[in-house]
């Protein structure tokens, strides 16, 4: 069962927030930049450059580490495990992004790009979340969650 | 240089808000989906066809497909080595940046020449 947990957004702090401002504005500048000075085909890899990844899973494991520490243990280990659990995703993520990605180039020559647009973004929800459902029921295996802290 | 500053901007913002998306949803498994969500390239796209023409954009998007079997590859690896060995998230997300370059690069070099 998917949940908001609102709470989670007081757990990062303000120069955690900016920093991840920072790296996504220039991780979208070096997309622009290598495309300009490259060509399309250099530039269209960092389309999908993992340059907030490791704010996110440092992010992450600090949170878990944080928790656990309050309760008065070492959350080393969770934080790691946390950490893995959210790589564990963004795998599963990237097979959208390959599936958003597909869609903008077989569409976008033919077809009215503000429509290619969000329908490539439609087709990286559902096949994110069809194959999370899927490792969710333990069909590639165990489910990572089983063995984390929520 | 307006162009960059707004790519900046823009960027920055699409990217934090589905870094938000990922802080607040659980279980983790599922947020970390948000960390291969396609910000980088809706905060661009808008602005590559505007300027370059959707022929161009749809070039881009091409090799696109091969930065995320890098990004695929990569995250495997990281949630591998971060459940077996005891590094951190930080030191194992940057010291694994090798494998996405090499990987799209290398996927690229294909395409090259079998294209």
């Amino acid at each position: 069962m998917v949940e908001i947990k609102l709470s989670a957004l007081k757990e990062t702090k303000p120069h955690q927030y900016l920093v991840r401002f920072l790296f996504g504005g220039a991780a979208t500048l070096l997309a622009g930049l290598v495309a300009k000075h490259f060509g399309p085909a250099v530039g269209g890899l960092f389309l999908a450059f993992p340059a907030i990844f490791p704010a996110s899973v440092t992010l992450i494991e600090s949170h878990e580490k944080e928790r656990k520490g309050k309760l008065g243990y070492d959350g080393t280990g969770r934080g790691r495990m946390a950490a893995s659990i959210d790589a564990a995703g963004a795998a599963l993520g990237c097979l959208g992004l390959t599936g958003f990605a597909l869609v903008l180039w077989r569409l976008l020559p033919t077809q009215n790009p503000w429509l290619v647009i969000p329908v490539a973004t439609i087709v990286w929800v559902v096949v994110s979340f069809a194959l999370w459902e899927l490792r969710k029921n333990r069909l590639f295996g165990r489910h990572p969650d089983a063995r984390s802290a929520h | 240089m307006t162009e960059l500053v707004i790519r900046f901007l823009v960027g920055g913002l699409v990217v934090s808000l589905f870094a938000i998306s990922g802080d607040v949803l659980r279980p983790k498994s599922f947020a970390g989906l948000f960390s291969a969500a396609p910000s980088v390239a809706l905060a661009t796209i808008g602005l590559t066809i505007h300027k370059e023409g959707k022929l161009y954009a749809a070039m881009e998007a091409r090799t696109m497909i091969l930065g995320a079997i890098a990004f695929l590859l990569y995250a495997v690896f990281a949630s591998l080595i971060l459940r077996r060995r005891k590094l951190s998230a930080l030191t194992t997300s940057l010291a694994l940046m090798p494998v996405w370059f090499g990987v799209a690069f290398g996927l690229l070099a294909v395409l090259d020449r079998v294209l």
